[in-house]
């Protein structure tokens, strides 16, 4: 079951010819054969995977590639601009849309080697916690199929718990990468803003989008981010900062860190999940590490600062689809899609500016400033990705503000562009339930080397749905 | 909130369903939002980039890879003509 392996393992069969990238493709699009039916994870698939596997395969038998993710198979949400792969951001606007371009993020995937399996699902425009608000139809948990995956890079999240790809990637502005990946039991990472290129991503909230990796373990999370990350040009808010070797650091001796526990954020967590963070943390002490308890400005103001900056961000992304150069009328917008229009422009017009998004960029600095301080004394912080494990389908419906609701753990982390890791931590009724750090800016070595102690000392990781 | 106003605003046309759906959707959403005036900012600098990052620019070279060609910028348009996308029009005819 080929299509079971990590990254990490993969790339050593094929180094060692256990197997090829073909067969490695092959287990993958079996799997999507037989299980996405009732999954969902996809929206469209490479029919050219198996011939650039075939390439591959060709090229590691003549040489020893130093491709680092050569022969791979990886899953692309559907945010991503693919040239030859339609791009839809899982909205009906950009039904059948075939990208002018390629992004930044994947076109260092395929020079890397990679094989994009696919692209997957998501809550239209990224506007969402579910992959319920999808266009094209829900993408369902891989645990329970009448749950939710989380989103909004649930398809991305469900395909690598299902075993449809051997990681994937996906994007976050507030929890979109973490919160599914919490709900789906797979490791959720977010670089800090500006570590990896946002060019030919289709944006949401510019100031907070960060596109990172869904994986099967932290090791895989430093892989990719060690491909897709970097200072890029054809966007002007990646960091000049170089890459450091995530790969190296995963390897050599963490020192014992000291790691705070914001109250208000246990505070959030729901009673039945509580204990499942409380013993990751307890986990965390048993491997040296110092976890004291610190107090942070409640995220629930956070929620009104990332709604308003968001949604006032995405009414004027959104703008751009004008129906004439490409894509459909404004007309086919979902009522989620104009419901955040609509409400950011109205934070931004004449009159309410100065109540609603100039106070915003006001609070956010505070949040800004609470986590600097902290910072100066801690390496660390816990935070939990959900509030709890995954809630049943229709649960988005109800609440006008269920994305922004949901996300409220990750929120501050974001808003402020920091960088963060879900972790897998176990189960509840059956369902994952997320583990969750978050670190300074660029501090991306630390939080992999962390993971990944973490995970080489547990196995909650290694659980898999039964599909 | 002016629904019709903010719909105009926002170039989005409104169905008499939704224009009756989204008002109250809308005034929870804001009734929520208004927490963030429990917090001090008299004096407080907004942010809106947390990048640091100041005065980002380019050479003013062109790079021919980066530039589409005109077939493909109209490749995906709904209606163009000799060369050019059609646009819906603007001005009145008077």
């Amino acid at each position: 079951m080929l299509n079971k392996l990590t990254l990490t393992q993969a790339q050593a069969g094929l180094k060692n010819k256990d197997f090829s990238s073909q067969e490695l493709v092959s287990a993958c699009l079996e799997q999507i054969q037989k299980h996405d039916k009732k999954i969902h994870a996809f929206l469209h698939l490479n029919e050219n995977a198996l011939q650039e596997a075939k390439h591959i395969d060709t090229r590691l038998t003549s040489s020893s590639s130093t491709k680092p993710l050569a022969g791979l198979p990886i899953a692309v949400k559907d945010n991503f601009l693919t040239v030859g792969l339609p791009t839809t951001a899982s909205s009906a606007v950009l039904a059948g849309y075939m990208p002018h371009y390629e992004s930044l993020v994947t076109r260092k995937l395929k020079d890397a080697g990679a094989i994009i399996i696919g692209k997957t699902n998501m809550d239209a425009w990224a506007h969402g916690s579910s992959t319920e608000t999808s266009d094209f139809g829900p993408t369902f948990n891989p645990w329970q199929t009448d749950h939710l995956p989380g989103g909004s890079s649930g398809g991305s999240a469900a395909a690598v718990a299902a075993d449809m790809c051997l990681a994937a990637i996906g994007s976050e502005t507030a929890g979109s990468i973490r919160q599914p990946a919490a709900w789906c039991g797979v490791t959720g990472f977010k670089p800090t803003y500006g570590r990896v290129s946002r060019f030919g991503v289709v944006a949401m909230a510019s100031s907070t989008d960060s596109p990172g990796p869904l994986t099967k373990t932290a090791v895989d999370s430093a892989l990719i981010t060690q491909v897709i990350a970097g200072h890029d040009p054809q966007d002007a808010t990646t960091s000049p900062q170089p890459v450091p070797n995530y790969i190296k650091h995963l390897t050599s001796k963490l020192p014992s860190l000291r790691i705070g526990l914001p109250k208000e954020y246990l505070e959030v967590m729901q009673p039945a999940a509580k204990p499942l963070v409380l013993q990751a943390i307890k986990h965390l002490e048993q491997l040296g590490h110092r976890v004291e308890d610190t107090s942070l400005i409640h995220p629930k103001y956070s929620i009104g600062v990332y709604t308003i900056v968001q949604r006032s961000e995405v009414s004027s992304n959104l703008a751009r689809y004008d129906g004439i150069r490409y894509g459909h009328p404004r007309s086919t917008f979902g009522v989620e899609a104009m419901r955040r229009i609509m409400l950011g422009t109205y934070a931004l017009s004449s009159g309410y500016y100065d109540q609603y998004y100039a106070k915003a960029q006001k609070v956010r600095t505070l949040i800004v400033k609470d986590f600097q301080q902290a910072f100066s004394k801690y390496d660390l912080l816990i935070d939990p990705p959900s509030p709890g494990p995954a809630l049943k389908v229709g649960a988005s419906t109800h609440d006008p503000m269920f994305g922004e609701m949901q996300d409220v753990l990750v929120e501050p982390s974001s808003i402020a562009g920091l960088t963060g890791i879900s972790l897998p931590c176990g189960l509840i009724n059956g369902l994952p339930v997320g583990f969750g750090l978050i670190g300074p800016q660029f501090s991306e070595d630390r939080l992999l080397s962390v993971a990944h102690q973490f995970q080489t000392s547990s196995d909650y990781h290694l659980l898999k749905p039964q599909l | 909130m002016d629904i019709k106003h903010v719909a105009a605003l926002a170039n989005l046309t409104l169905t008499s369903s939704q224009a009756k759906k989204l008002p109250p959707q809308f005034t929870q959403t804001l009734d929520t939002l208004a927490i963030i005036n429990e917090l001090d900012t008299q004096n407080v600098e907004p942010t809106s980039q947390v990048t640091g990052l100041i005065n980002i620019t380019r050479p003013d070279k062109i790079d021919p890879s980066r530039i589409l060609s005109q077939a493909s910028a109209l490749s995906q348009a709904p209606r163009t003509h000799a060369g050019y996308f059609v646009v819906p029009s603007v001005l009145d005819a008077q």
